[in-house]
């Protein structure tokens, strides 16, 4: 059986689809954090360098992952939309701008507390924090120009324009800071030697990570349906839906 | 074809030499935000001498961004840039027609400028050859990429400013080879590996930012 994309495509059919799946999302997210927070503070040993202050890498690393994988997600859906002229993956790209831009906050911020203790210092400008912190910016500039604009079409295409020249700059960025840190000062702080981890860390992380995962799929989800029923409001299928 | 990008570059040339005040605007912006930060550091030439290449470059970004509504504002409200669009040519002629007739406007007087400035923070005589090199190969990414950001925030409130938080970030690139070209002279090793990586940024944005410029146009007029 051939899975007709175009039918679920259909913001109708994605409304219903979404409602029936937020939940499963939602709650999955939940369990796994409970679990995942469970064996980062009682089953991972205390690191014999860092003491109990590495545990931060529990939330900070997922955060990390999660705020660099939900903006190529965002270009993907910007590319399919300006492709395929598809209502649903402009209103997709526009759900996850907001849960991208926290994560990357929370990446920072987790990355500040476990810096101070670490390297003595809140912020250095080591080339991943200053990316990220770029990554920041990207995601508010986007989130400003969708802001900006009234008519829902033209935001639509214009914030998908600019989400693709960031993932195109990205990269490019991500290189020139790397080459700027090491050129500027001696990398006094190197974040690149994965120390050989603990297994149980490892699946710690992982946990947090799904967990993670799921949680930006439930809100995006939930996001995107508030923008389907405010964007669809004269519609009949969601004057029906509001009776119910 | 080249006669139409030869004649959107040849109208923004006349418009501006017709406006000459909101030109030189945006080089006496350049040239007080500059000399603003003497005013708030200190005089001491050593210190002088290790910010120069930064404050030139950042204050160019600015001064950049600053006339980058100027490009197609004006021409957006009287109409005569759908009329443009409307011409039996690719609109990619048009965006990139604008942003070199930005670049040959806005850029290239910042270039001129910048050895006066690098003599106000006591660069020596090497580093402002590099500095004026440097602007050279990046001021045309500065415009190439802002035609993007112009073209997307067409007619929008707080344009400006808007404009502002979504290019600023795209600058980064182009900051840190273009200082850092001038910072490696002073160093003095050699600023050959800084200015190629602005060249290649310079080819990739001449390859891609003109076609999205494009695509952000069409959006904005419809």
């Amino acid at each position: 059986m051939a899975l007709n994309l175009y039918y679920y495509a259909s913001p109708a059919t994605f409304y219903q689809l979404s409602g029936k799946l937020i939940p499963w999302f939602g709650w999955s997210a939940a369990i796994l954090t409970v679990i995942g927070l469970y064996i980062s503070f009682f089953m991972a040993p205390t690191d014999f360098q860092q003491g109990e202050a590495y545990r931060i890498i529990f939330i900070h690393v997922p955060a990390a992952w999660m705020s660099m994988f939900i903006y190529l997600v965002m270009a993907f859906w910007g590319a399919i939309g300006l492709a395929f002229k598809t209502r649903l993956s402009f209103m997709m790209s526009r759900a996850l701008a907001p849960t991208g831009a926290l994560f990357t906050f929370i990446a920072l911020w987790t990355g500040a507390l476990w810096g101070k203790p670490m390297w003595g210092a809140w912020w250095v400008w080591d080339a991943r924090l200053t990316s990220e912190l770029i990554l920041l910016f990207l995601y508010i500039g986007i989130m400003a120009l969708w802001a900006a604009i009234d008519d829902p079409q033209r935001g639509d295409r214009a914030g998908a324009l600019l989400t693709l020249v960031g993932a195109i700059n990205v990269p490019i960025i991500y290189f020139s800071v790397k080459w700027w840190n090491t050129l500027h000062q001696g990398a006094s702080v190197s974040l690149t030697k994965a120390p050989s981890m603990a297994k149980i860390m490892l699946i710690g992380m992982l946990v947090m990570a799904i967990a993670a995962w799921l949680y930006t799929i439930a809100v995006a989800l939930y996001r995107a349906r508030t923008l389907i029923l405010e964007r669809e409001r004269n519609t009949d299928w969601v004057k029906a839906q509001m009776e119910k | 074809m080249l006669n139409f990008l030869l004649t959107v570059i040849h109208r923004d040339l006349m418009l501006a030499g017709r406006r000459r005040g909101d030109w030189l605007t945006s080089q006496f912006f350049f040239v007080m935000v500059v000399s603003m930060f003497p005013l708030g550091i200190g005089p001491d030439p050593v210190t002088l001498k290790m910010i120069g290449p930064g404050v030139v470059w950042v204050s160019a970004l600015l001064a950049s961004l600053l006339s980058l509504p100027r490009l197609l504002a004006e021409d957006y409200r009287d109409g005569s840039l759908e009329q443009m669009l409307l011409v039996p040519h690719p609109p990619v002629l048009l965006a990139l027609g604008k942003a070199l007739a930005h670049w040959l406007i806005y850029g290239i007087p910042l270039l001129l400028i910048s050895p006066i400035l690098g003599v106000q923070f006591a660069l020596p005589a090497d580093a402002i050859a590099i500095l004026m090199l440097s602007l050279l190969i990046g001021t045309p990414i500065l415009s190439l990429l802002g035609s993007v950001g112009a073209a997307l925030t067409l007619g929008l409130r707080g344009g400006g400013v808007l404009l502002t938080l979504l290019i600023l970030p795209l600058y980064v690139p182009v900051l840190i080879f273009g200082a850092g070209a001038v910072d490696a002279t002073l160093a003095g090793t050699g600023a050959e590996s800084h200015l190629s990586l602005l060249g290649a940024i310079l080819v990739l944005t001449l390859l891609v930012a003109p076609w999205i410029a494009a695509a952000a146009l069409k959006v904005s007029i419809e």
